[in-house]
């Protein structure tokens, strides 16, 4: 590796650069879930486009959707660090993983949480085996497995790699997974499959969902910094500069 | 090479004979949980027909989950999985070696089980055959996916419980088109294939990824 | 032969030891010494290749041993402080066991003859489990008398061992020694060599 990006891996440069960075993320996030929820409540129509006849109720997708693409694309974010942990051996790397972990099981969560609430109108039930709510379940249980493994471990550098390993499977196995609760009958899948694209969407509600998307990416980078910097400061709490920053830190 | 692969299969082998209780508790939990869902669903031969095949692979998915736990527990605890890693064979074929003697004391008597699982669930005669091919096909798949997580959690406190909170979720694809495949054996025999071909699947990959896997998650666990 | 260069381990938050350097070559005994603590069974897996050092590399005549893998592991001898025994399986069982994968001669004459040297003669076809601690870690140590790699890597062999026992472990560290071996150990027994040389290495200062 290059020597600017080592530079930015050591933990003690990362460490106030993250710093600095939390309170633009804060903003940004306020800001973007701000517009995108107004957007969202006062400027959309009260029907979703086309045939479907859904009233207002369906205004929890702007939270939602939001919330189910954040939980895939972090699980595929975090497990990204834990590769790039593994083969390059960076500390930091396993420290992004391990810190984006607890927002990806949030996501997924709320995914979970909205769904049943927009389940219980349209569907009549707060929960139905419908593959996409399954799917986010699983994915929600492969998110308590790293964590749960990785808590289990108190070797931190054992722990990370472990974790590294298992997300490294869970994503090899996603997609599989993800495949058989789709078409559990693998005789009759392209009736099955669900088609839906951003396309067919209308302007305003587009908008709205894509700026509470931009804004939960931006708590995203947040709350990760903020994670990452406490696992910084507790495994780097024998060295010099560690010392230094928490006590400054107390006694600012 | 095969001589190394052979004499890690013919120790485990012989170990389990030598503490066959072992053994012989996964077996029985296999029949015991089998037997109880009878008594808590009812015993209607229709529910019994509908819920059998879920039900006997649940059943086998926690009872190969009871014996992973020890898979390289016990060789972790006295030493000798120190000495397989020090070999100058492949640690691959090691493991896929312990892997294939778990599948042969836990899978395989799944296998031979079955149609007396069947007779429970007053199964067809063309339901339990596919049962037996699905469970030859799907249990290997069990023991191979499951080494990884038992790879993962050794030597650590409560590692039974993580095991499966770990694994569980990974043997979905594997229970979908198992208990499938049964489910529609009733219906119409020949519209089981592509179940079991893909059954056949999962197989050939984990085959080639788990002991890969596994292996580097004994490297990491051992240190 | 074997070369250290640079190497850092740690232990969780602890520093171990940093910037180790050494270099053995064969007809070598190499004692690591130290307190409780002070790193030595870290040093010896790091060596074996089981622990990863945080920083620096071990090298087997020149060549990384990350990169030998298998190579490496052939010509190494590891005996940690577990036994590595099956209480399940005789001594001959364990022993032959022991042997194959090793890649050593493991035919029941070779492997009867190694147990009787150990001083196991009556015990060979008894579950080890029945055995004494001493005796058991004689049927793991006969694995030496059988083994052919140049490196032996010894955590605290002499440990549970009756007098006779440490006489003859001595003969056999002394043996691979003037035969142009390297071993390198951790204990308190001091080792009489017939020929090559001795020398320390101090951790925890």
């Amino acid at each position: 590796m290059s020597s600017a990006w080592s530079k930015f891996a050591s933990p003690s440069t990362f460490y106030p650069l993250a710093g600095r960075m939390i309170p633009v993320f804060w903003v940004l996030a306020a800001g973007s879930l701000l517009v995108g929820l107004y957007w969202g409540f006062f400027e959309t129509p009260d029907q979703l486009g086309g045939s479907n006849a859904q009233k207002g109720y369906y205004r929890i997708i702007f939270l939602h959707v939001g919330a189910a693409w954040m939980s895939m694309w972090l699980y595929a974010v975090m497990v990204g660090w834990a590769a790039i942990g593994l083969v390059f051996n960076t500390r930091l790397s396993y420290m992004m993983a391990n810190a984006i972990a607890p927002t990806g099981a949030i996501f997924t969560f709320l995914a979970l949480w909205s769904g049943a609430f927009w389940g219980r109108p349209s569907w009549g039930t707060y929960w139905d085996w419908d593959p996409r709510l399954t799917s986010e379940l699983i994915l929600f249980f492969l998110y308590i497995g790293y964590i749960a493994l990785h808590s289990a471990i108190d070797d931190a550098r054992r722990a990370d790699r472990a974790a590294a390993l298992l997300a490294i499977v869970g994503l090899v196995m996603v997609p599989v997974i993800f495949w058989s609760i789709n078409c559990p009958d693998p005789n009759q899948c392209a009736a099955l499959h669900q088609r839906s694209g951003l396309g067919k969407v209308d302007g305003d509600i587009l908008f709205a969902m894509l700026m509470t998307t931009l804004g939960f990416w931006m708590y995203a980078f947040a709350t990760t910094l903020m994670r990452v910097r406490t696992i910084i400061l507790t495994r780097e709490a024998q060295t010099t500069w560690a010392a230094e920053t928490i006590q400054a830190e107390v006694r600012s | 090479m095969l001589k190394v692969f052979w004499s890690v299969l013919h120790r485990d082998l012989l170990l389990a004979m030598r503490r066959r209780t072992d053994v012989l508790t996964t077996l029985f939990f296999f029949l015991i949980v089998v037997s109880l869902f009878p008594l808590g669903v009812g015993t209607e031969t229709a529910v019994l027909r509908t819920l059998g095949p879920g039900v006997v692979w649940v059943a086998a998915l926690l009872a190969s989950m009871l014996a992973l736990e020890r898979l390289f527990a016990a060789d972790f605890e006295d030493g000798t999985l120190e000495q397989l890693l020090l070999t100058d064979q492949p640690l691959v074929l090691l493991v896929l070696a312990k892997i294939t003697a778990h599948w042969l004391l836990t899978g395989l008597p799944l296998v031979l089980m079955a149609p007396l699982v069947g007779m429970q669930y007053h199964l067809t005669d063309p339901a339990i055959g596919i049962m037996m091919a699905a469970l030859l096909l799907g249990t290997p798949v069990l023991s191979l996916i499951g080494a990884i997580g038992a790879a993962l959690t050794l030597g650590l406190r409560g590692g039974g419980i993580l095991l499966s909170l770990l694994i569980l979720p990974l043997y979905i694809p594997v229970l979908v088109y198992g208990a499938g495949a049964v489910e529609l054996a009733a219906v119409e025999l020949t519209a089981t294939r592509p179940y079991l071909m893909l059954l056949a699947a999962f197989l050939l990959s984990s085959l080639i990824l788990a002991p890969l896997a596994s292996a580097a998650a004994l490297r990491i666990s051992i240190e | 032969m074997l070369q250290v260069a640079q190497l850092e381990c740690r232990r969780g938050d602890r520093l171990l030891f940093s910037g180790l350097d050494f270099e053995v070559g064969p007809g070598t005994l190499l004692h690591v010494r130290g307190r409780n603590g002070s790193g030595k069974t870290t040093l010896l897996r790091t060596l074996c290749g089981l622990y990863t050092a945080d920083h620096g590399e071990v090298h087997w005549r020149g060549e990384s041993i990350r990169a030998l893998g298998e190579d490496y592991r052939r010509d190494l001898l590891y005996f940690g402080h577990l036994n590595g025994i099956k209480g399940d399986l005789t001594g001959v069982e364990n022993l032959r066991l022991a042997a194959t994968l090793d890649g050593d001669k493991a035919d029941t004459r070779t492997v009867w003859a190694a147990l009787a040297r150990i001083g196991l003669a009556g015990f060979e076809d008894i579950p080890t489990r029945m055995l004494s601690q001493g005796q058991k870690k004689r049927t793991a140590l006969a694995r030496l008398i059988l083994s052919r790699a140049p490196l032996w890597i010894l955590d605290e062999p002499f440990t549970a061992l009756d007098t006779d026992a440490v006489d003859l472990l001595q003969q056999l560290i002394a043996d691979q020694v003037a035969n142009g071996g390297l071993v390198v150990l951790t204990t308190h027994q001091e080792v009489p060599l017939t020929s090559g040389q001795a020398c320390h290495l101090d951790l925890g200062r």
